[in-house]
């Protein structure tokens, strides 16, 4: 039993940083329609902007705080600079782009910082919370923060009107214009968010994978099951789909088929929700009258 | 009357086809315009022209500003509100955020709540289905809210794409008696796009008459109603 409650919350904890990369994934396809590929190498660059600034002695949280703000930033460069013309480009164009972002940043973080791995501190202490080597503090602190992240996401889009019209130009975005919404900032705000998030997911990540230019790729693709599992349009439902794939991954990899196996079993997830329920468990299949 | 937007050798294409050739519109402050004609006429494309929607040519001026290379959002911003064909409905938000959407535009946000309210007074159903998705609205509902949506943004001028179209001629009547609340208590002017030339002469005050992208013929509405071989030849009644 005392083995099952620790697997859970290793899931859970794991859980909450698919939730963090699935949440930056949905950010990007609700407000433009696409998978943004290059997601966990923008992640990964950013956890070693954090790193150098840390390495360079500035405190913790400071570094997290600047590291959120600098990937906002970059989010937006890379949506106004790079992906601006491809606004009207078809779909495939635009995967190739992604694919490029993706390398690139893999491999200017090669050359930057060398693919020797680096170990990542962590601001929590490593104790257990309640004794008796259940969960630990370390643990808590991860859901802690991807929760937190999820609130304030929530707030920013339910009740602001910012958070409202990036909401109404990713639906309909020749109506927004004619309400006035700038359509191709919205879009570039939904990157500079996604940015911010997956930085998150990557400083959270980092001390528990070791810090090396490779560490997003296997995270991504458990990241996009969750947000599927979810409903690859909604938040919650990605965060919540997040946690489902990380304890399941743990459970099964522990009790049936062995940790090598485990993103395999992800790989299945993303087929199974595609093949028989492509809205997720908490996608919100929209009514509209024919 | 003063001239509210003056359009001169208004030209536009979709992609090679060319729709309109050399328009030339004079829309007066605080009147009611119709624009006429056939299937394929223009009208439509008119409308997307001047905010800018579509690739155009041609000088429009609106108030004294030239808006001819301004985006869509500045046009609007600016004081042009479109009701879009098809209504342009934001499926997956609810009626409130319909609306509420042109605080993101409006700093006043006293006056944006009142006219919030302005516009639920006009449309009562509206107000009975607020938290209602309104992708799940009907056919009249959703243009109440498409002309409420527009009236949110407290434009002055009112381009409105085929009111009519796909109505039952009771909820017709209904809107068409909301239009002109609109026009004389809010002091909203209006340029109203109709295949329902019948309804549009008797709402506006001035006509233009569209044929193959070109004006035809303008006049005050009396003028056109009171012609018969050019009703018969142009508006088919």
């Amino acid at each position: 039993m005392e083995f099952f409650i620790q697997q859970v919350v290793a899931g859970l904890t794991s859980g909450a940083i698919y939730a963090c990369v699935a949440l930056g994934l949905v950010m990007i396809y609700v407000s433009t329609d696409h998978i943004n590929f290059a997601q966990g190498e923008m992640a990964m660059f950013a956890t070693y902007l954090a790193w150098a600034m840390i390495d360079a002695g500035l405190p913790y949280w400071v570094a997290f705080a600047l590291t959120i703000l600098i990937a906002f930033a970059g989010g937006l460069f890379i949506q106004r600079v790079i992906l601006k013309p491809f606004e009207t480009a078809p779909v495939l164009s635009l995967v190739v782009c992604f694919i490029a972002l993706l390398s690139f940043f893999n491999a200017l973080a090669g050359m930057i910082w060398s693919y020797t791995i680096k170990q990542f501190p962590t601001p929590f202490p490593a104790k257990d919370l309640f004794g008796g080597g259940l969960v630990s503090i370390q643990q808590m602190g991860v859901v802690a923060v991807t929760l937190m992240m999820l609130g304030i996401l929530t707030i920013f889009f339910r009740y602001t009107t910012l958070g409202l019209a990036m909401r109404a130009a990713a639906q309909n975005p020749a109506s927004a214009r004619l309400m006035g919404v700038r359509v191709s900032w919205m879009l570039a705000l939904g990157w500079g968010l996604a940015a911010a998030i997956g930085a998150v997911a990557g400083m959270l990540v980092a001390p528990i994978v070791f810090l090396d230019p490779n560490m997003m790729t296997g995270i991504l693709v458990y990241g996009f099951a969750g947000a599927l599992v979810g409903g690859i349009g909604n938040p919650m439902g990605a965060v919540a789909g997040g946690f489902i794939v990380g304890v399941l991954e743990n459970l099964v990899g522990s009790y049936l088929i062995g940790n090598e196996l485990k993103l395999t079993f992800a790989l299945m997830i993303v087929i199974g929700v595609l093949l028989l329920k492509p809205a997720g468990l908490f996608g919100r299949v929209i009514v509209k009258r024919v | 009357m003063t001239t509210l937007l003056q359009v001169k050798g208004l030209s536009a294409w979709y992609g090679p086809i060319r729709a309109l050739y050399d328009l030339d519109l004079t829309i007066e402050q605080g009147g009611v315009t119709a624009l006429l004609g056939a299937n394929g006429a223009g009208k439509t494309t008119t409308l997307r022209a001047i905010c800018n929607m579509i690739r155009r040519t041609g000088t429009t001026i609106f108030d004294g500003t030239d808006i001819s290379r301004m985006t869509t959002e500045d046009i609007v911003r600016l004081g042009i509100g479109q009701v879009p064909e098809g209504r342009g409905t934001f499926t997956g938000l609810t009626v409130e955020e319909n609306l509420r959407l042109a605080f993101h535009v409006r700093k006043d946000r006293t006056a944006s709540r009142r006219d919030m309210e302005m516009v639920l007074a006009l449309f009562p159903r509206l107000r009975e289905r607020i938290q209602q998705q309104a992708g799940t609205l009907s056919g009249g509902e959703q243009q109440m809210l498409a002309i409420g949506r527009a009236l949110m943004l407290r434009p002055r001028l009112m381009l409105l794409d085929e009111p009519s179209f796909g109505l039952a001629p009771l909820i017709v009547r209904e809107i068409f008696r909301i239009l002109r609340v609109i026009n004389e208590t809010e002091r909203v002017s209006m340029l109203i796009v109709e295949q329902n030339a019948a309804l549009a002469l008797e709402l506006a005050d001035h006509v233009f008459l569209l044929e193959t992208g070109r004006v035809v013929t303008s006049g005050p509405s009396r003028m056109v109603r009171d012609d018969e071989a050019l009703r018969r030849a142009y508006l088919g009644y």
